[in-house]
């Protein structure tokens, strides 16, 4: 992630840079753009009523948590907010021109000619069966920018701009042939093809690691100095930080709060802000567990041992000779409402303990006790209700929910499997939603319309359904942003607080194990190097390799703000 | 017809360890190993018919036709039947693979040649039959992608009768219709390119339907993925966003399906040929099978099993052509 340096954030210089004032023109002006979708019978407003402005040569952001509307906001501004999309405003001008007036041809003649588009390379932002030079062609072809027989020419010259390295050849490969951060670019390419005025980049850096990531944004932080105007969206207000010159915060389909991107960096006035400022910044982390913390929940026998494995050993034959010692040794205990961190580098084994504590996996020595069984000993229908009280969420939800099915049937599911009477069901899935903080409107919705926190909050709900002892979690949180992060996290707590359901969170990221773990082992290499309670192994790590984890997490060691801990605090 | 056969035996052995790794031609290659496999199988299937059938393989071969003993000695001679069984099926082998079908003396003509005149019909029929399907399926997915939910559903209501419907019914309808009161067409005969269109309608209904179906389902789907929008905020129009991007990821589930059609198709042109009285390989084959008319039989078996093996290379073909992520995936 990039580190926020608020003095650089206005791109240098003391004047004002507000929107509203100056000599710049103003190319787009919206006021009061309210979006709605009609899902089923409900009508939601995704956007409920934001104001903004952008001159050329101006770099506007807007900053906003997954689900916020801000995306919605800028397909909205080329017409493609979607079917079923309801867009009014009391302004929506670009140019002169009344957007809320244009349809059909008069769209496409704008879009990709006035305004172009970037979208985050989700996978796919590229059609994957044809050539990249076909792709950066588009715009040109349809718009007539330069004759036809110097498209060719003219796609290397754009993919050469974009910060291409040897047009030419990348003009002639498929996008899955090319690393993320050159699709982004070829991307950017192809939305500046016809030389818009206006650029919209819906969160164009996302998947890109930190230096690339910087480069992308110094490619359209030259754009705007050129004169283009840039809208852009993202979640992460250290990156908009970096080019923005006036920012916008969103929250729940309105703007909570906007001004100059260092003012709004230095002294956020909203909450909500300064979760933002202080996600950027690195410090959203809560004080860590453990200690004297008794275990939570109502379980009438707190501290009761759970799930328990004794000297666990799996090894994994490699192709041709020899077998890999993928976990060696491993005893864990995990009891009633407590969670148990497992902390290591990828590669170290935590994922294949997982799998071997559900009963995934069969150990080639050592037992896993669930309840006081042992999983291998337990046969047929015994061992499927031992499997209902062992659960998982995964890293990426999405891929361990049948696409087809809506949130109703994805928790009916388990409970139908118990054979939960049809009345008796329905409660079972409000109260599941209940616990996870999750709307009732979410139920008629397919994982695919969700946003990543409220996935991640439906995985967590499927994974209380059937009234398990234990949840393992392997990274639940590492694909979330930031301020997500955090709440998903809270709601483990939360729900781990009311149900007293123990954890085995496997992750990486020591400020995560550090903020939800009660106890925490450190693996490496398939061995346990260091185990114990969490504030003892963080503040005092014995082991050479535990101090050489912590020691390279900066952002747990290194001073943000000191308003930014005090803010983070609160509980 | 002797190159077909002869064709992936002998390059199976040339291909050898490939050189190239990527490529269509190893994918060729390896494809002609696999289907000379597969049409070995049918030959030694087909020499396995021979010996079960009841009878002697000579009589079995002659068909009970009245013929000569010079002639019974010549069989015997050539398919070398006097001999113990493996030598039996080697020389098989080897007069297949070197295209010798020998006579079939129920029409009193080498096999090759009765096939041979007969084939250009079916063939033709089975073109047409295909090129109406490609073209009316793509046309007709297109049209019913709609984003309206009734427009949908009765598409594929229609396309769930038609499916329903047995060919010959359909071409019994068709010449009532177009033939017998409308005279549009004529009702039978096949020399005429007037003549094809009412058989190639037969014909073709069913698998447009079938086709339509998966083409509009990958067209919904392909619709849905995140390029389409950034393709539309180029400022496309919906009908290039079709043809140019979103129809040839639709296309890539259907050449798999096509390839089946494709293949079944001889077997369909049975049933058309005989209700408009078309000349063709369908008559043959009946004709063949009422009068044991082994040597016919077989040729058209293990020529249905190579039009089969070539379908399937040219689908793998196109798919390497169409899905450049493909390309890869067979190194």
């Amino acid at each position: 992630m990039s580190p926020v340096v608020p003095e650089n954030a206005a791109g240098g210089g003391e004047t004002d840079m507000s929107p509203a004032s100056g000599d710049t023109e103003e190319l787009l002006s919206v006021r009061d753009l309210v979006v709605g979708f009609a899902t089923g019978r409900e009508y939601v407003d995704a956007v409920r009523g934001v104001s903004f402005q952008i001159g050329r040569g101006q770099v506007v952001a807007i900053v906003g948590e997954s689900g916020s509307g801000k995306s919605v906001t800028a397909r909205s501004l080329v017409g493609l907010a979607g079917d079923g999309a309801g867009v009014r405003a009391e302004e929506l001008a670009f140019d002169g021109l009344d957007l809320r007036q244009v349809r059909g041809r008069r769209w496409r003649a704008l879009r990709g000619r006035r305004i172009g588009f970037v979208l985050q390379d989700a996978l796919g932002s590229l059609d994957p069966l044809r050539r990249v030079g076909a792709e950066v062609a588009e715009p040109l072809r349809e718009h007539r920018i330069v004759p036809a027989g110097e498209t060719g020419a003219e796609v290397v010259r754009l993919l050469g701009s974009a910060g291409v390295p040897l047009p030419e050849s990348r003009a002639r490969q498929y996008s899955h042939e090319m690393s993320g951060g050159l699709r982004q670019r070829a991307l950017i390419a192809s939305a500046l093809a016809a030389r818009p005025d206006l650029l919209i980049a819906d969160e164009p850096t996302t998947a890109l690691d930190a230096t690339v990531q910087r480069q992308v944004l110094r490619l359209l932080r030259d754009r705007a100095d050129n004169g283009t105007a840039i809208l852009l969206i993202s979640h992460d207000l250290g990156v908009v930080a970096e080019i923005a010159d006036h920012v916008y915060v969103m929250k729940d389909g309105r703007f909570v709060e906007n001004g100059p991107a260092r003012m709004v960096l230095r002294t956020p006035s909203h909450p909500y802000t300064r979760i933002l400022v202080a996600a950027a910044l690195g410090q959203g982390r809560g004080p860590a567990r453990g200690g004297d913390a008794a275990p939570a929940g109502p379980d009438p026998d707190p501290g009761r041992v759970v799930l328990r494995a004794d000297g666990l050993v799996k090894r994994y034959r490699l192709p041709g000779r020899g077998a890999f010692t993928a976990v060696d040794e491993v005893s864990v205990e995990v009891r009633a409402g407590e969670t148990l961190g497992i902390v290591g580098e990828s590669g170290s084994g935590k994922t294949t303990v997982g799998r071997l504590l559900l009963g995934l996996v069969a150990p080639d020595a050592g037992r896993v006790e669930v309840n006081g069984r042992l999983w291998n000993e337990l046969r047929g229908p015994e061992r499927r209700t031992a499997r209902r009280r062992v659960q998982m969420i995964y890293q990426h939800p999405l891929a361990s929910f049948d696409p087809r099915y809506t949130a109703r049937q994805l928790l009916e599911e388990p409970l139908r499997a118990e054979r939960v009477p049809g009345a008796e069901r329905a409660r079972r899935v409000a109260e599941l939603l209940e616990h996870v903080g999750l709307g009732d409107e979410v139920l008629r919705r397919r994982a695919r319309e969700l946003s990543g926190g409220q996935r991640q909050r439906l995985a967590i709900a499927r994974a209380l359904a059937p009234r398990p002892d234990v949840i393992i979690c392997d990274e639940p949180v590492s694909a979330l942003d930031a301020s997500i992060q955090a709440q998903v996290l809270d709601v483990l707590a939360d729900v781990q607080e009311r149900l007293g359901v123990a954890y085995v969170f496997i992750s990486h990221d020591l400020g995560v194990i550090r903020r939800i773990s009660h106890e925490v082992v450190v693996m490496k290499d398939g061995r346990v190097v260091e185990s114990g309670d969490i504030r003892k192994v963080f503040e005092a790590p014995e082991h050479q390799y535990t101090k050489a984890l912590l020691d390279a997490v900066p952002r747990l060691h290194g001073a943000g703000p000191a308003g930014a801990q005090a803010i983070l605090n609160p509980r | 017809m002797a190159g077909v056969l002869k064709a992936p035996a002998a390059e199976a052995v040339a291909a050898g360890p490939p050189r190239r790794r990527t490529g269509p031609a190893r994918l060729v290659l390896v494809r002609v190993a696999a289907s000379a496999a597969v049409l070995w199988g049918a030959v030694t299937a087909t020499f396995c018919l021979l010996q079960v059938m009841p009878g002697g393989t000579a009589d079995v071969l002659l068909a009970r036709s009245a013929v000569t003993p010079e002639v019974r000695d010549r069989i015997i001679a050539e398919y070398r039947l006097d001999d113990p069984l493996a030598a039996q099926y080697l020389a098989y082998l080897g007069r297949i693979a070197r295209g010798e079908f020998g006579d079939s003396y129920v029409l009193r003509r080498p096999v090759w040649d009765a096939i041979g005149s007969q084939l250009p019909h079916t063939l033709l029929l089975v073109l047409a039959t295909l090129l109406v399907t490609l073209v009316a399926s793509v046309l007709l997915a297109v049209v019913s992608a709609h984003r309206r939910r009734w427009v949908r559903s009765s598409f594929s209501a229609a396309e769930s009768l038609v499916v329903a419907l047995p060919p010959f019914w359909l071409g019994l309808l068709l010449l009532t219709v177009f033939s017998f009161n409308l005279h549009w067409f004529p009702a039978i005969g096949s020399s005429s390119l007037s003549g094809l269109v009412l058989p190639t309608a037969a014909l073709a209904a069913g698998p447009v339907a079938v086709m339509t179906g998966v083409l509009r389902d990958g067209l919904l789907r392909a619709l849905e993925e995140p390029f389409v929008v950034t393709a539309r905020s180029r400022g496309i129009g919906e009908l290039a966003l079709r043809l140019r991007h979103v129809l040839r990821h639709a296309l890539l589930p259907a050449t798999t399906l096509l390839g089946w059609i494709a293949g079944s198709l001889i077997g369909g042109a049975v049933i058309i040929e005989i209700v408009f009285s078309r000349q063709g390989i369908g008559r043959m084959v009946l004709f063949a099978v009422e009068n044991k008319d082994m040597p016919v039989v077989i040729a058209i078996v293990l020529l249905t099993a190579a039009v089969f093996v070539l379908v399937n290379i040219a689908v793998d073909i196109l798919v390497w052509m169409i899905d450049p992520r493909t390309r890869e995936a067979g190194s």
